[in-house]
């Protein structure tokens, strides 16, 4: 491996000073880190490592009736969190369809958040790629791109965020609270992820050296526990990324939809939070009609970036049942396969 | 010396002390607790870590590699170039015999696949050679790479799988077609896959003068012994070879691999212990694969759903630079009885490693299209898919005609069927929902694979304590082979297994032949079971020689091994312990040989397959296209069963690996760069333990007099067949999507 440099800042402000310089990154639980940079992908000349610093684990009821998630929580933990998974299902379910139990009980909220494309273009250096090298091109059109962008992409880049965790969490409004070098600022968690346009080099909106040290749930997150799901796709049913993913939220009133979440993972390079569905849900009852034209909304820019027109399609049914689900009400304990379209199966082992 | 009669009634031999007993694997405890040694464990003092750096092309030549940078990294000991490497004796590009595969090793800076050592560098830590082989920064000279089924000019191979005959035909296929009442002609692809043997090739080469110790995985030891002592030019009393524990081999660890060669070569340059480990994506390369085909089946049935012919064609690929070619076809020679079989091959060459055997070389492939296609032909004809195959039951073998040495398949299909409850399975496809909603297929594929014996030779010994010795060079890849070997060493001198000394895993015991062909057992235990008894009639000479013995004058014949002890055949009151004999000879030990050989004879009469039945339940999401295998059933009948517990493994571990072929496995290789994108674990799917069903396993009773003189046919292989067609057949049954590309993705059926 390239040598590098290793500091354990034992606080948040010396942690960003650590890292003010070129190269330096931060390292957390490292599951994704560890084998970009066994991958010869990121190159780091110094490594940060987060793990030693002191209040960043803990999940916190704020008065306001938000919450906020510490950036060092490890996924599982707060997937097993038994107030959390009560208050907001959706994202239980989704952590706990992400990865596999081993990389769930190391992998952190704020690592999640930044983790990198699985482009295999990305990964393959001998590849051209315009996020890893920049103006060096895309292998990835023409290539072997069935499970890449519909949404959002761009001719220099059609790689997916693969975060299932962020799907729900971009769906309820999230928070990103970042420490730089001029402070602490917050942003919401739809505005962290970047699509690629000219620069898709840059993943997100963060500045270097900056670092998420919580996310926050507003309090209005709460108030769609009774009918929130998740749903995911995939090519295996655990240890495997989303082909397409939706998170789905409702606040059912008096037989109508008073409110509405959704959100698409595995489409675009950011969680795709589908604003012009929610509004054709507001005010009106779940129906399957409704939901057929909510999903057309939702994805009514999307296109093939490659072969893989399959997802659009996949993706609108996508949206269906996770709405139908939604609206049948959350289950009251956790699927055994989470987030699974066999989640209902008996007989059904853990994920 | 007496006739021994050990073919068919061994006089001595008590099956069912020790042989049909479900033991658990006896070197268990050792792995659980981290205990057993495999190859990249051993660190010889003054160890230096090797690394390769490997070709990001598919084709060309490497015009540059900065070897100063790499010399100039810290702890950087040396770089092997084709410019700076120790001479070997013979050049590698020569196949010295049939089993010898071209290889890469810095021969030439000629670049034939993506993922090609061009060069090594060795270090004092892993750490630091991994580095170095980065900063090699090689350029190119780059072709277009020869990618996928259709590169260039298809040929016909001169051979296929082990010299299996290219074309086989009996009877007029074009007849029997145009004579058919219905017909089918359907295309199946099914992609390149990797072994991804647990364990990652390794080798700890250490070299004292012209001796070499080698510590590497390898289901071959003296194959390996062989290639390594022609290519280094020194004889092979000098090289030991230890390869106790394998973590999976599957085939690519038949022969010596490219990389191991190269530790040896590292390790005489440098003059140190050399490590030389293969990362994962290395792993997709160098050391072998499946290769990719595109099958073309066409069967005809007479009115009442008899086949009138069976015609197999299979397209396949090999390497630009060598020859194996995956004998896909080969599958429809022995099944199904058509009065009319053609099989075939052609192949194109690509820039890949060279494919190699992979767990069922040719039936796997051949098995998942043969079986959907009799699934299509059974639909065609409105007849179930079970009576189908029943009604064209093979009673001969179809291609030669000759009986079969035993064949327990009906038995299979009726144990399996009633354990799956397939008499309530709808004959229409999609008509079976469960309470949620979810399709529901039911599908089955016959499973099969040849009985094969090769050569071995095992030594045993009886010593004056009374305990037993077997020693056979024989290979554990995981299978079970140190505990089902061990039980037919026990039976072999009649002796309770702990209380024979079972040595196997290294070169310098007699030649166990090759781990492979699901014929280890088989042929192993057949020198196993011959050395026992020629060592048990040695003893039983000094006793029955002796008229102190109580055993004198029963003659050879007339004792039988027990428990430690010669019994007299016709007054069982009438016995001496074994220690009793050797202390009255004064003799220390008796020892003898005994050999395991393929029956020509038998052979040449009788064909020789294990048989099986698989029946697998999936459901599919009906909007969402999400495939769930929920059940699987398999009876299969394998002659005698050595160890009931280790062969349900084996079975399982097949069926798991035939619902990975219908459903999951594939290396995606980029097509105009000819680069496997997906060479991890990570995105290379195989199912995770979420997707494995209840598995059940039924072993059917099945005695066969002439495979081998134990009645071994073998499991190791056996599991995938039928197993990966019978979950393809059930995903059409739930949908009425016939998908013919594997694996099943999830847009077929979004169609």
């Amino acid at each position: 491996m390239k040598p590098f440099d290793y500091v354990r800042p034992a606080t948040v402000a010396e942690a960003v000073a650590a890292a003010a310089q070129p190269g330096a990154t931060y390292l957390a639980a490292g599951t994704n880190l560890l084998d970009l940079m066994k991958g010869g992908v990121s190159r780091p000349d110094r490594l940060v490592d987060l793990t030693h610093l002191e209040g960043l684990d803990a999940i916190e009821r704020l008065a306001d009736g938000g919450l906020r998630i510490g950036a060092l929580v490890s996924n599982a933990d707060l997937a097993h969190d038994p107030e959390f998974a009560k208050s907001y299902p959706v994202v239980a379910e989704a952590l706990l369809s992400g990865a596999s139990a081993q990389l769930r009980n190391a992998a952190t909220v704020g690592g999640n958040l930044l983790q990198r494309t699985r482009c295999a273009y990305f990964y393959d250096t001998a590849s051209r790629c315009n996020k890893r090298d920049a103006g060096s091109g895309c292998d990835a059109r023409g290539g072997e791109n069935r499970t890449h962008a519909v949404l959002g992409w761009s001719e220099n880049c059609i790689a997916t965020h693969p975060s299932d965790f962020c799907v729900p969490l971009v769906a309820l409004g999230a928070i990103v609270e970042i420490e730089g070098k001029n402070g602490r600022r917050e942003i919401a968690l739809d505005e962290l992820h970047r699509l690629p346009g000219d620069t898709p080099e840059r993943d997100s909106a963060l500045e270097h050296g900056d670092l998420i040290v919580a996310v926050r749930l507003p309090p209005a997150a709460r108030g769609f526990a009774a009918h929130a799901r998740y749903l995911k796709v995939r090519e295996r049913t655990s240890y495997a990324f989303a082909m397409v993913s939706a998170a789905a939220a409702l606040r059912i009133e008096n037989g109508k939809i008073s409110e509405a979440r959704l959100a698409l993972g595995g489409v675009a390079a950011k969680p795709w939070r589908a604003r012009a569905a929610e509004d054709v849900l507001r005010g009106v009852a779940p129906t399957a009609d409704v939901f057929q034209e909510a999903a057309w909304r939702a994805l009514t820019d999307a296109k093939p970036s490659g072969d893989n027109a399959f997802k659009i399609a996949l993706a609108r049914r996508i949206v269906v049942r996770a709405l139908t689900l939604a609206a049948a009400g959350t289950p009251a304990r956790m699927p055994a396969l989470p987030a699974s379209p066999f989640a209902s199966t008996s007989g059904a082992i853990h994920a | 010396m007496p006739e021994l009669n050990l073919t068919s009634a061994p006089a001595h031999l008590r099956h069912g002390s020790n042989i049909g007993q479900p033991l658990t694997r006896r070197d268990g405890i050792l792995k659980v607790r981290g205990q057993a040694t495999y190859a990249a464990d051993n660190h010889p003092p003054g160890m230096l870590f090797a690394v390769m750096a490997v070709s990001s092309i598919a084709r060309g030549r490497v015009t540059s590699l900065d070897v100063t940078a790499a010399k100039c990294h810290p702890g950087v000991v040396d770089v092997m170039t084709p410019d700076h490497k120790p001479p070997l004796a013979i050049d590698p590009e020569i196949k010295t015999n049939p089993f010898v595969f071209r290889m890469e090793v810095l021969q030439s800076n000629e670049v034939r696949y993506a993922n090609q050592p061009i060069a090594v560098v060795i270090a004092e830590t892993l750490e630091v050679a991994t580095e170095g082989a980065v900063l090699l920064a090689p350029r190119y000279e780059t072709l277009p790479a020869l990618v996928g089924l259709d590169a260039g000019e298809s040929f016909v191979p001169p051979v296929v799988g082990v010299g299996n005959p290219t074309e086989n035909h009996r009877g007029d296929v074009e007849a029997g077609l145009a004579l058919a009442e219905k017909h089918i002609e359907a295309v199946y692809e099914t992609p390149p896959q990797y072994h991804n043997a647990m364990e990652p090739h390794a080798i700890v080469a250490a070299w004292d003068g012209d001796s070499l110790q080698l510590d590497m995985p390898t289901q071959g030891l003296m194959l390996s012994l062989a290639r390594v002592a022609e290519l280094f030019g020194i004889a092979h009393d000098k090289i030991h070879i230890r390869s106790p524990f394998l973590g999976g081999g599957f085939g690519s660890k038949g022969f010596m691999a490219g990389p191991q060669v190269l530790g040896v070569m590292a390790a005489k340059l440098v003059r140190k212990p050399v490590k030389l480990v293969l990362r994962r994506e290395q792993m997709y390369g160098p050391v072998g694969h499946r290769a990719p085909t595109r099958q073309r089946l066409r069967i005809g049935t007479d009115g009442e759903g008899r086949l009138t012919a069976l015609d197999h064609h299979a397209r396949t690929v090999s390497s630009t630079f060598d020859d194996f070619y995956e004998p896909a076809a080969d599958a429809s020679r022995t099944l199904y009885a058509a009065p009319a079989i053609r099989t075939s091959h052609d192949a194109v060459r690509v820039n890949t490693g060279t494919p190699l055997f992979m767990r069922a070389p040719g039936e796997a492939t051949g098995s998942i299209a043969l079986e959907s296609a009799i699934d299509e032909m059974a639909w065609a004809c409105g007849i179930d898919p079970l009576a189908f195959r029943l009604k064209n039951y093979a009673e001969v073998e179809p291609m030669t005609g000759k009986p079969f040495s035993s064949k327990a398949l009906r038995a299979c299909y009726e144990q399996g069927a009633a354990r799956f409850g397939w008499s309530k399975r709808s004959l229409q496809p999609r008509r079976m929902r469960d309470d949620s909603g979810l399709l529901v297929g039911w599908g089955m594929g016959t499973a099969t694979f040849p009985a094969l014996m090769f050569q071995a030779e095992a030594r045993a010994a009886i010593r004056r304590d009374g305990r037993g010795a077997m020693e056979i060079g024989a290979h554990d890849m995981g299978q079970g082979a140190w505990t089902a070997l061990a039980q037919i060493a026990a039976d072999a001198v009649g002796l309770d297994i702990d209380r024979v000394e079972f040595k196997a895993g290294t070169s310098d015991l007699p030649d166990a032949g090759i781990a492979g062909g699901s014929a280890h057992t088989a042929t192993a235990g057949a020198a196993i079971h011959s050395a026992g008894a020629a060592v048990i009639a040695k003893l039983a000479d000094l006793a029955t020689g002796d008229e102190r013995s109580p055993l004198f004058g029963a003659g050879n014949a007339g004792v039988i091994a027990r428990d430690g002890r010669l019994i007299r055949r016709d007054d069982e009151s009438r016995s001496e312990s074994y220690a009793e004999i050797l202390a009255r000879a004064g003799v220390a030990e008796v020892e003898a040989r005994g050999t395991g050989a393929p029956n020509p004879a038998a052979m040449e009469e009788y064909a020789m397959h294990a048989h099986g039945a698989v029946f697998a339940e999936v459901k599919v999401d009906p909007e969402l296209g999400q495939i769930r295998v929920t059940r699987m059933v398999g009876a299969f009948a394998a002659g005698r069963i050595v160890n009931p517990h280790l062969v349900k493994s084996q079975l399982f571990g097949g069926m798991i690996w035939g619902m990975s072929f219908a459903l999951h496995e594939e290396a995606i290789t980029d097509r105009r760069s000819g680069r496997i994108m997906n060479a991890n674990l990570g995105e290379y799917h195989i199912p995770v333990n979420a997707d494995v069903p209840p598995l059940d396993v039924i072993t059917v009773e099945e005695h066969d007099p002439h495979v081998n003189a134990l009645g071994i046919k073998g499991v190791g292989e056996i599991g995938i067949t039928g197993s990966a067609g019978a979950v393809a057949n059930a995903v059409w049954h739930a949908t009425g999507v016939r998908v013919r590309r594997f694996p099943i993705r999830i847009e077929e059926l979004l169609k």
